[in-house]
């Protein structure tokens, strides 16, 4: 039996199409993914994202012991302010891509995928040399409220004076009563919050943001719409575009590698991998022929298999074909055509500048 | 359009329904199944004069959500292609019994139209 989220009952009312993702039982479409797609481009939507995880370093060196453990920098980062990074093991490649909160230098909270959560728990614990980490992922539930009308929903349910979260800042304090971890984050692409609350409260939050959203447009929104959304601004997803065969600076992620700070796990794997020069990257292409690119179909070029599709989709808003991928580092620039082979048939694409979707 | 399943046409586990069209059977999906994939972006249909086995794949249909395998209710040959869908794929949503309909096949055999379920049974399997 998969897992249920705190929102269960309430994506059931609501008409939800249910499907067994990472282990839970999830919200894949209610309406449409179409609509809730564009319902998310052009007003808000809202996600349930309960299923991700939490593991938390409390005490003197909490931060010390989380930074030796990703790729970011958290002594660069201030008290309020989250970063994204790589949970990577000795050769360099993922173990996760997760986003670190530093609530204080004795405070590092950490949200991971929820395909990885148990996976991530051990790996920190076994890593972990002198403050052990909590895993806490019974203990929230998680809203993701996203679109160009998240910031005024929310903002018409708390006296916490919003504009003064910036991106990936975060604060605390009540939304429609509900004590929450207010952060400016998300995967869409859009402007918004992801609220995380005790699992008690996640019903009473979800209906207080769809009932005050209404004049909004606001729609709950499933994770067929969250793939295309975030597919149309390249953003990894794990198991997908990242995974423990691939390193970062593969996966164009080199910005949240900070080769400058002591120490972290992978550290040496990645500054041997870029003095040898990285051999492929993940790049974003578009097709220049009819057909929609999926995970695992082949990139080919003059007849050889050179890489593979990590992400597809007909992008909703972009109203276009688009995939993503790894290709030899010779073939990723801006420009360079290869084949999608669909089905035993070779269709042109073209890496093209992501992310795919631009605002406005 | 709210579900539909026209008590006139012959229906399969796979979601295509069937239509008697003169000699030949003509094939679409059914209203669930247009549901389930969503937006049609892209329908890859046979040549005509291609043959088809009952259950074998002869196209593809593909939406923002997924790629999915068409499957031929009948054995038999390709008689005719709907080419509107080349450049209106949404006919697939917008009219699955009519406007949207995919391939046209001269049955191998009679029988094998009769033997696909009713309009009863299928939305019976639906709601299973």
């Amino acid at each position: 039996m998969p897992r249920q989220t705190p929102l269960n009952a309430v994506h059931r009312s609501l008409g939800a199409r249910m499907v067994d993702f990472a282990g839970w039982d999830m919200p894949v479409q209610y309406v449409g993914l179409e609509k809730e797609h564009e319902s998310v481009r052009t007003a808000v939507g809202l996600f349930d994202v309960s299923h991700m995880g939490e593991i938390e370093f409390r005490g003197k060196g909490a931060l010390e012991e989380a930074n030796r453990l990703i790729t970011n920098d958290l002594s660069k980062a201030t008290d309020g302010q989250a970063v994204y990074a790589g949970l990577l093991n000795e050769r360099g490649t993922f173990v996760d891509d997760v986003v670190a909160y530093r609530f204080s230098p004795e405070h590092i909270f950490i949200c991971v995928n929820a395909s990885n959560a148990d996976k991530d728990f051990e790996w920190m614990r076994s890593n972990a040399k002198t403050v052990k980490p909590v895993n806490r992922s019974d203990d929230y539930a998680q809203i993701a409220v996203q679109g160009p009308k998240a910031f005024a929903l929310v903002q018409r349910l708390t006296n916490v004076k919003l504009d003064q979260v910036g991106t990936y800042r975060f604060t605390q304090g009540p939304i429609a009563g509900v004590e929450c971890i207010i952060s400016r984050t998300g995967y869409t692409g859009e402007d918004g919050f992801e609220l995380y609350c005790a699992p008690n409260k996640a019903e009473k939050l979800w209906l207080a943001l769809l009932d005050e959203g209404k004049i909004d447009g606001c729609v709950p929104a499933g994770l067929g719409c969250r793939d295309s959304l975030r597919t149309e601004m390249k953003y990894a997803l794990y198991g997908n575009d990242i995974d423990d065969a691939h390193t970062p600076l593969e996966a164009g992620l080199g910005w949240v590698v900070k080769l400058d700070k002591p120490d972290f796990i992978g550290k040496s794997a990645l500054v041997a991998q870029k003095a040898a020069g990285v051999p492929r990257k993940l790049i974003g292409f578009e097709m220049t022929e009819p057909g929609i690119p999926r995970a695992h179909y082949a990139i080919v070029k003059d007849g050889q298999k050179v890489g593979e599709v990590t992400s597809g989709t007909m992008g909703p808003s972009i109203k276009k074909a688009v995939g993503i991928g790894y290709v030899p580092t010779a073939l990723s620039a801006e420009g360079s055509t290869f084949h999608i082979e669909m089905r035993g048939r070779l269709v042109g694409a073209r890496v093209v500048k992501t992310p795919f979707y631009k605002r406005g | 359009m709210a579900a539909e399943y026209p008590s006139s046409l012959k229906y399969t586990k796979d979601h295509e329904w069937a239509r008697k069209s003169g000699n030949a059977i003509q094939v679409g999906v059914t209203w669930h199944a247009q549901d389930a994939i969503g937006a049609v972006a892209y329908v890859e249909l046979p040549k005509v004069g291609s043959s088809v086995t009952a259950g074998g794949v002869f196209g593809v249909i593909e939406s923002t959500k997924a790629t999915s395998d068409l499957m031929a209710p009948v054995a038999g040959k390709v008689v005719k292609v709907n080419d509107a869908l080349t450049n209106n794929p949404g006919l697939v949503n917008e009219d699955p019994y009519a406007a949207g309909w995919l391939i046209e096949i001269e049955p191998s055999s009679v029988g094998e139209f009769d033997q696909l379920m009713d309009s009863a049974t299928y939305t019976k399997l639906l709601g299973a």
